[in-house]
């Protein structure tokens, strides 16, 4: 993969410190711990990175960015992994990458992402009937508050940004 | 004060967070500041963006820059969402480093006849009221002082991380002028800069929890949390009966957005700071407001 070895030069000055494992507020959770999840990337072991939950479990918190004695962008290479799995749909992931996905898909047809088909899109992707159940809480106290409705996905309108985002795949490929 | 910014409200400050979009406009408008929106401004891709791709996340940060140096390029663009802020900020760093992502974003914008030649400064919310508006003149302007209210001021990460700014990113302390010239006292914490889990909260809710227990737990004895980012707003108000639920013990605390607070000690009703939309308001804190602000019962 093209991604990961330009992911291994990112993270090439890498001295297994671990001063990213100290700082991230999810570590506990994570069944690699940051610095091995990097020394896997400089290993080439690309198989027990997509076999880890690690990289789904950063939640942009930017502390091991911040405090990287290499100066690495630790973040950034997180969110990479995040992009190859949501890429490669794989199926371990998804419940992370349609995620994001559908907000990215919102985003498309209206240019602003609207909360209600967000979740919509999440749901139907997900095709989980048991999974909007998770959500119903935080949902009715929204719908009470008027803060957000339930909104039946809705066609690309004016507004839409799909020359943006054909423009930027174009790149993407190209490259 | 005279000054003008372009602002950004985001996607969320349009539905979930609408009661920061409405406090900021309002506390703005008692400051005699004025805010113009960025004509039809777009998502800035939050955290999903990066997650899918990252050239996508600077394509959508570079088109609103590119609108908001069209409509006024000496203004400083104004954003209150900590996603928002850092992910137009990105942009303006990125590409002044990146030759070759500048280009990339020229070809995209092209294709809309915009472009970015000298855009205005992205600057967050809490920047401006503490450098350019100053505890100083909140001060001046505050004719309700909020006395005897407690307060743990909660920074989150995207406004402080990566980019230092305007305030030591590890241990920040920028609201705490803005909150005694309302008058309230702030408590020290250990969890005001610490992260609130963001969008884990729907993809690992176990995980997230776990982080907003420890914030809720620490604010105990304060009276309220006060937030700069409806995401940290969000976690922090939103599942306080289930988290309560885990810890064993009763963690139900305030949330206010800090233009909430800032409103009520410049007079402003609680109406016209929407209180009424805020998911944690305690029964507490609401006496308490009555009583500080002399209020009528059926306001809060």
């Amino acid at each position: 993969m093209d991604e990961m070895i330009k992911l291994k030069e990112m993270l090439n000055p890498c001295i297994q410190c671990g001063t990213c494992t100290a700082s991230c507020p999810n570590e506990v959770d994570m069944d690699l711990v940051p610095r091995k999840l990097w020394r896997m990337v400089l290993m080439d072991r690309n198989e027990a990175i997509f076999d880890s939950q690690t990289f789904t479990l950063c939640s942009s918190c930017y502390l091991c960015t911040l405090r990287c004695p290499r100066g690495l962008p630790l973040t950034a290479a997180m969110a990479k992994l995040k992009a190859i799995a949501a890429k490669s749909d794989l199926a371990k992931y998804r419940k992370s990458t349609r995620f994001y996905k559908s907000f990215m898909e919102s985003v498309r047809r209206h240019g602003r992402v609207r909360e209600g088909e967000f979740m919509a899109l999440y749901f139907l992707s997900m095709k989980n009937p048991l999974l909007p159940l998770s959500f119903v809480s935080l949902g009715m106290q929204m719908m009470r508050k008027n803060k957000v409705a339930f909104e039946l996905p809705a066609k690309p309108g004016t507004g839409n940004l799909d020359r943006l985002f054909k423009k930027v795949a174009e790149i993407e490929e190209g490259l | 004060m005279n000054h003008t910014y372009s602002y950004f409200p985001g996607c969320s400050l349009s539905g979930s967070a609408m009661e920061y979009d409405l406090s900021t406009r309002a506390v703005m408008e008692r400051l005699g500041i004025t805010l113009t929106e960025i004509n039809d401004w777009n998502c800035c891709g939050a955290t999903a963006v990066e997650a899918v791709s990252s050239l996508l996340g600077s394509a959508l940060g570079a088109r609103n820059l590119a609108l908001a140096e069209r409509m006024d390029p000496s203004s400083d663009i104004l954003v209150p969402c900590s996603a928002c802020y850092l992910n137009l900020k990105k942009v303006e760093m990125e590409r002044r480093e990146d030759p070759e992502l500048a280009k990339n974003l020229d070809t995209i914008l092209g294709e809309e006849n915009l472009a970015i030649n000298n855009p205005p400064g992205v600057r967050h919310l809490l920047d401006i009221l503490v450098n350019d508006i100053t505890p100083d003149t909140l001060l001046e302007n505050t004719t309700r002082p909020l006395t005897g209210l407690k307060i743990a001021p909660y920074y989150g990460c995207q406004c402080l991380r990566p980019y230092a700014v305007f305030d030591d990113p590890e241990a920040p302390t920028s609201m705490e002028g803005l909150i005694k010239a309302c008058g309230a006292e702030v408590i020290g914490w250990e969890m005001a800069a610490r992260c609130c889990g963001a969008s884990n909260m729907s993809t690992k809710p176990e995980t997230a929890k776990k982080l907003v227990q420890k914030i809720l737990m620490d604010a105990r004895g304060a009276d309220a949390i006060v937030t700069v980012c409806p995401m940290c707003q969000l976690n922090l108000e939103g599942f306080q009966k289930g988290i309560s639920r885990d810890a064993g013990t009763d963690l139900a605390i305030s949330v206010l957005y800090l233009p909430q607070l800032m409103g009520l000690a410049l007079g402003l009703d609680p109406s016209e700071v929407k209180l009424d939309k805020n998911l944690a308001l305690t029964p507490a804190l609401k006496e308490k407001l009555i009583s500080i602000l002399s209020l009528k019962v059926n306001c809060v």
